[in-house]
């Protein structure tokens, strides 16, 4: 059996910890073998950060590299153009259509590209969803991981209620209800 | 049931499981998450010390004293340990010790790409590394074992990719192993002339028996496909290769990094046509196999700078050529880390650029004091040179070169090695200003305590270093303590400070905006009043930017710090409360 790739992408400090923790709960849960690679430290300030998540029967590498990438979860616009390299022909793309400038763009040293969205759609299947929104909705504006995560559950063989059960407990009890709200809004989103 | 862990939560268990009684160490990333996670066992005493060298030392002394230990650091941090790991190497251990270095290839938040493996053949202590998760706890349990039984601490070496990806790990309960008897043994413990040379026999002898040991430990493992290549690796790149190559060829994994056996590699070479040595950063497993007589590709086609992949082993091994990425065809604006909203330290940077001083760095979130706008720091080294580098930088070019020179430090780095070098300045006569950015917290690595924050890694209350009089009992009579928020005021000291003819402390005290006492709340607005100067876009702030022509904060980053509203001159900018 062929390894499930998902590369979980988004700005430091926007959640992607928890949301591949959710991923790989849910996936232990299934009986998979499975491994994570997270990146600490410094690119948490504000910078790029990607999360590789990769099950099956079998995983030796915890990284995917070029053009592996069964799903890319983006949290932002400019980060699902960077790892759009990774995806595999006829893999998908799932963004948070939220864009957050990065500091060479603050500063006017570069520009942030424009329609990244229909950029994208040409050369990947895309969905995008205003997670924000969702979250805020939800009751949190932080529960932007976990709205991805519900839309992103509905593209894997993965069951409801083992996603239900692996928030439960991954999540702490305080947030629980915000995050099966917010859950919920993106698994039933109609992108 | 198996559970999720990072490698160096199975690190943790592994030492756990083994019985380890004393743990000390000082934060590090890639390392950090091991001694925190030891904080899950209450049996095990642990705590950070103010740094490396003092921790790999209790841990020891705790060893010497009849008790399993083990110390944890970055690369780097090996290199602050140097000095005792030298030494215990001729003392050997009476409780087993670990020594847990984690390298970081790629530089993801280090600032060199050193090869720690160079350490356990120049100290002559063994070296074990681990693959994955379920590897670090057995490797980290064996350790302790093999500590005793050889007589010399054994390390962990471990790389990013290992320390921070989750596998599956199987775990058991810990182990009864009892404190050794504490026997003096001046002949062992006493490292003068007279003992050590005695003690260097020793340590050959013993370097012998570890590798009769290498040559039958199960710690390195022929997988034997049939093949005609061979592949020697380790560490992560094991997994790299095994993903890449799968059972096309044959692989000499070896588990133990520190002394190599020499007869194994030897045999399985030799049934091999053509043999590849796969190792990230230097040629270490590759210079042994070449001083065997083997002829074996390394770094020819190998590089020895930043982490692997897969494909790059498929490239070089099978000559498979990956298909051609998806695009988006036009320029991706990078995104370095920046410093968060809220950052205290954005204030002090924006007064030391307005002033245009010369700024000695040091290691630690403000390091990002080198990025764009801000821009105000000139040199970073290693923890404390912000201090001592300025000191040398002073007596080269005379005091008035010290009146527009400053050195910035933070509060965990200035305890770790910043106060001896503030000691050289006052001892010889520097009139240098050292900024100490105390923002309460040790942050980069993820917020430890530490000596300035009143509080034990288990958040006990304790004893906490005053660092104004820390910095008055060593001979500073100038210190200040100032908000860094405050920018009129913090302008107006540092202007003060840097021309005085004697040392002075600015100790620019604010805390990290991310702890969670820190309850900043409502965000900042842009009004009318705005002239479009753009003062506030020199600050850096993520949450400011420039839209259409007009500054905007955006309110999903702002969390209304006020810092903005301090430095707007036309009072443009005001708080609004929480809708």
């Amino acid at each position: 059996m062929k390894t499930t790739n998902i590369m979980i992408v988004g700005v430091g400090g926007q959640g992607t910890l928890l949301a591949s923790r959710i991923l790989g709960n849910a996936v232990i849960g299934e009986g998979y073998d499975v491994k994570l690679s997270e990146v600490h430290g410094m690119s948490q300030r504000g910078g790029s950060v990607v999360t590789y998540v990769k099950f099956g029967e079998k995983v030796y590498s915890p990284i995917i590299g070029q053009g592996e990438a069964d799903i890319v979860l983006a949290f932002e616009l400019l980060e699902a153009c960077r790892a759009l390299p990774n995806l595999r022909p006829g893999g998908r793309i799932i963004v948070n259509a939220q864009s957050i400038d990065p500091m060479p763009v603050i500063t006017g040293a570069a520009q942030y590209p424009e329609s990244i969205v229909e950029k994208l759609r040409e050369k990947a299947a895309v969905t995008a969803i205003d997670a924000l929104a969702l979250a805020k909705e939800a009751g949190n504006s932080r529960a932007v991981n976990v709205v991805l995560i519900g839309l992103m559950a509905k593209n894997t063989d993965i069951p409801y209620e083992r996603w239900i059960d692996t928030i439960k407990t991954t999540v702490p009890p305080k947030f629980l209800d915000v995050n099966l709200k917010a859950f919920d809004l993106g698994y039933r989103c109609d992108n | 049931m198996a559970k999720l862990m990072i490698g160096n939560a199975a690190v943790a268990q592994g030492a756990y499981e083994a019985g380890v009684r004393v743990v000390s160490s000082y934060p590090g990333t890639p390392s950090t998450e091991i001694t925190e996670s030891v904080v899950q066992y209450p049996e095990v005493y642990v705590e950070w010390a103010p740094n490396e060298k003092v921790a790999c030392e209790v841990a020891i002394g705790a060893s010497m004293a009849g008790a399993r230990s083990m110390t944890c650091c970055k690369h780097v941090g090996l290199n602050v340990m140097a000095d005792p790991v030298f030494t215990v190497s001729y003392i050997g251990v009476n409780g087993g010790m670990v020594i847990c270095v984690a390298d970081d290839p790629g530089m993801h938040s280090s600032q060199n790409e050193q090869d720690s493996r160079h350490y356990a053949k120049a100290a002559k202590v063994a070296m074990l590394e681990p693959s994955d998760s379920a590897e670090c706890r057995a490797f980290t349990k064996a350790a302790f074992e093999l500590s005793e039984r050889f007589d010399v601490p054994f390390v962990i070496r471990l790389s990013t990719r290992v320390s921070h990806s989750q596998s599956l790990v199987e775990t058991a309960p810990r182990e009864n192993v009892p404190l050794k008897p504490y026997e003096k043994n001046v002949a062992k413990n006493v490292m003068m002339p007279a003992m050590a040379i005695k003690r260097h026999v020793v340590v050959e002898e013993r370097a012998k028996k570890l590798v009769e040991f290498a040559e039958t430990t199960d710690l390195n493992r022929v997988e034997d496909n049939g093949s005609r290549i061979g592949v020697i690796t380790s560490g992560i790149s094991y997994m790299y290769a095994r993903e890449a190559l799968g059972d096309s060829v044959n692989y000499l994994k070896l588990g133990m990094a520190y002394p190599m056996p020499e007869k194994k590699i030897r045999d399985f070479a030799v049934k091999c046509e053509k043999v590849f040595v796969i190792e990230e950063l230097d040629p270490f497993i590759e210079e042994h196999c070449k001083a065997l007589g083997l002829e074996v590709i390394g770094k020819d086609a190998f590089t020895m700078l930043g982490e692997y992949t897969p494909a790059m082993i498929a490239k070089a091994v099978m000559g498979l050529e990956p298909a051609a990425p998806a695009q988006l065809g036009e320029d991706i604006p990078v995104r370095p880390p920046v410093m968060c909203p809220g950052c205290p330290h954005r204030g002090t940077f924006y007064v030391l650029k307005k002033l245009g001083l010369t700024v000695s760095g040091d290691i630690g979130c403000y390091t990002l004091g080198a990025a764009q706008p801000l821009a105000s720091v000139d040199s970073t080294i290693c923890m404390g040179a912000s201090v001592s580098a300025a000191l040398g930088m002073a007596k080269a070019r005379g005091p008035e070169f010290s009146k527009k020179l400053v050195s910035v430090i933070g509060d965990s780095t200035f305890i770790h090695s910043g106060i001896t070098a503030l000691i050289d300045i006052v001892y010889n006569k520097g009139t240098n200003t050292v900024i100490i950015l105390d923002n309460s917290i040790t942050g980069m690595t993820g917020h430890q305590d530490n000596p300035t924050t009143g509080k034990t890694i288990r958040g006990e209350a304790t004893r906490q270093v005053d660092l104004e009089q820390l910095c008055h009992a060593v001979g500073v009579d100038h210190v200040v303590v100032a908000d860094p928020f405050d920018v009129k005021n913090f302008e107006r000291i540092v202007r003060e400070e840097v021309e005085r003819d004697e040392p002075s402390v600015i100790i620019a005290q604010r805390p990290c905006a991310l702890l969670k006492y820190v309850k900043y709340s409502g965000h900042c607005v842009v009004t009318d009043r705005c002239k479009k100067c753009r003062m506030c876009m020199k600050l850096g702030c993520p949450a400011i930017s420039v839209k259409d022509g007009a500054v905007r904060i955006d309110p999903n980053q702002c969390n209304g710090c006020g810092l903005c509203v301090n430095v707007c001159p036309f009072g443009a900018i005001e708080k609004e409360a929480e809708a």
